[in-house]
């Protein structure tokens, strides 16, 4: 029960410092909306090629904004000397992990229900209808994202050439994501609609997995 | 000093005698011709550097558990070793690939997991040169590479599942699919001699790395006086 309550007061202080400032929230948004317009510069944004390139492109941008987001996760910590202190209060180490997956989800999907009208509009995409559907993909892919980044953020901020170690360690580690959920959102996004629940399935065992794996070895991250 | 002549000289004859059997042994393939005969180098070296990874997993989580140097010591050695293997296959795949399938790359799961893979431990090398503090390099680098190799069946299958049209494996692929009697044994003796010759690797790099060791200590008890 500990760990509940210690991840909901530390989750809190993530929110709040976060919504103090909303530098990352801006910051990711604006760096996501950048990405997608280069795209269509890149490539002809009319054409029905661009329309079946859109959801690895929307991935894409999300993949790359995400290494943006969590370089600050623990580097605040590190920076502000506040994580042996942390590291004291809690009873279990996992709960700054999840606090901080948690907050890093929310944060990236916040920025993504930001960023999808944009991309509806900029592709031409309706997405009403498969709004339920998306979102679910959205959700377990923002999931997969935010644990596999936490836990390389707290190896990245130990180490020198931080910034740019962050999506050299995680992105390649975060190629089923991609593959799954650019795949399972472009079926949804098809002229016929269809809802890929295998590869839903994927994430969620994606996500399962890395969050076991986070969770035995989780404690160890964060050893002085 | 001396097992480990023995074992090298062992390893090299044995890469020769294979190359022999690659070349004067096996029959030559029906449909491919002789390019096919790099298959034996090819796909041993990719069976051996799987296993190389996977000893540097189980070190990786040795170290993890039990905080003992020659854990951290035998992960590097793997992960360099395991890297040469696979850097290996993908020089040597593309050339079997361009006259059979007349392209050198193509997207399908093993290419592109044996690829992802190649950049993950390419990644855990340079995450270990980036941290100064030995203790904390063994055991960050460990835990990535724990994380790395738990992503490799996924990888793997999200690639082969929604990416990929693949000709079947050969070896253990089911139906339809196996080897002429010689070329598997020419094929398996491959896999042995790459095994073996890994081993060697390992123990020469194990042995470079203690040195190493041994010698910064040296260096910062000669500081101290």
């Amino acid at each position: 029960m500990a760990l509940f309550s210690n991840t909901a007061t530390l989750l809190s202080k993530e929110l709040r410092t976060e919504f103090r400032s909303r530098e990352l929230l801006t910051t990711t948004s604006v760096f996501i909306l950048i990405v997608l317009v280069l795209f269509s510069f890149a490539t002809n944004p009319g054409t029905e090629e661009a329309r079946q390139f859109a959801p690895g492109l929307l991935w894409l941008a999300i993949l790359f904004a995400s290494s943006l987001m969590f370089q600050s996760c623990f580097l605040r910590e590190q920076v502000n000397d506040t994580l042996s202190s942390l590291r004291l209060a809690v009873s279990d180490p996992f709960a700054i992990f999840l606090a901080k997956l948690i907050a890093n989800t929310l944060f990236l999907l916040l920025t993504e229900a930001l960023m999808l009208p944009f991309f509806a509009i900029f592709y031409n995409i309706s997405l009403w209808s498969k709004l339920p559907a998306l979102s679910l993909v959205l959700l377990l892919g923002s999931v997969g994202i935010a644990v596999a980044g936490t836990a390389i953020s707290a190896i990245s901020a130990q180490a020198r050439m931080r910034e740019l170690l962050l999506p050299l360690l995680l992105l390649p580690l975060l190629t089923p994501v991609l593959v799954v959920s650019a795949t399972v959102t472009g079926s949804l996004l098809d002229r016929d609609p269809v809802v890929q629940w295998k590869g839903i399935a994927f994430l969620g065992v994606f996500d399962v997995v890395f969050l076991t794996a986070l969770w035995i070895f989780g404690q160890y991250f964060l050893e002085e | 000093m001396t097992k480990r002549i023995l074992l090298g000289v062992v390893a090299t004859a044995l890469i020769i005698a294979a190359a022999y059997a690659n070349f004067y042994i096996a029959p030559t393939e029906r449909t491919m011709g002789v390019i096919q005969r790099i298959f034996y180098f090819h796909a041993a070296t990719a069976w051996a550097g799987e296993m190389v990874f996977f000893v540097c997993f189980v070190a990786n989580l040795l170290y993890v558990w039990k905080r003992e140097q020659k854990y951290d010591w035998l992960g590097v050695t793997c992960a360099e070793v395991g890297l040469a293997c696979i850097t290996i296959v993908l020089i040597t795949g593309p050339i079997w690939a361009k006259p059979v399938w007349g392209i050198y790359w193509t997207w399908d799961a093993r290419l592109t997991s044996t690829f992802v893979l190649w950049l993950l431990y390419v990644s855990y090398l340079l995450l270990r040169t980036l941290i100064e503090e030995p203790g904390r390099r063994a055991l960050l680098s460990a835990l990535f590479g724990i994380f790395a190799f738990l992503d490799v069946p996924l990888v793997f299958f999200s690639i082969r599942w929604w990416r990929t049209q693949h000709p079947a494996p050969v070896i253990m692929g089911g139906q339809g699919s196996g080897l002429d009697p010689t070329m598997k044994k020419v094929f398996f003796f491959n896999v042995l001699v790459m095994h073996i010759f890994c081993l060697f690797l390992i123990v020469e790099r194990y042995v470079l790395e203690k040195l190493r060791h041994d010698v910064d200590l040296l260096q910062r008890e000669a500081e101290v006086q």
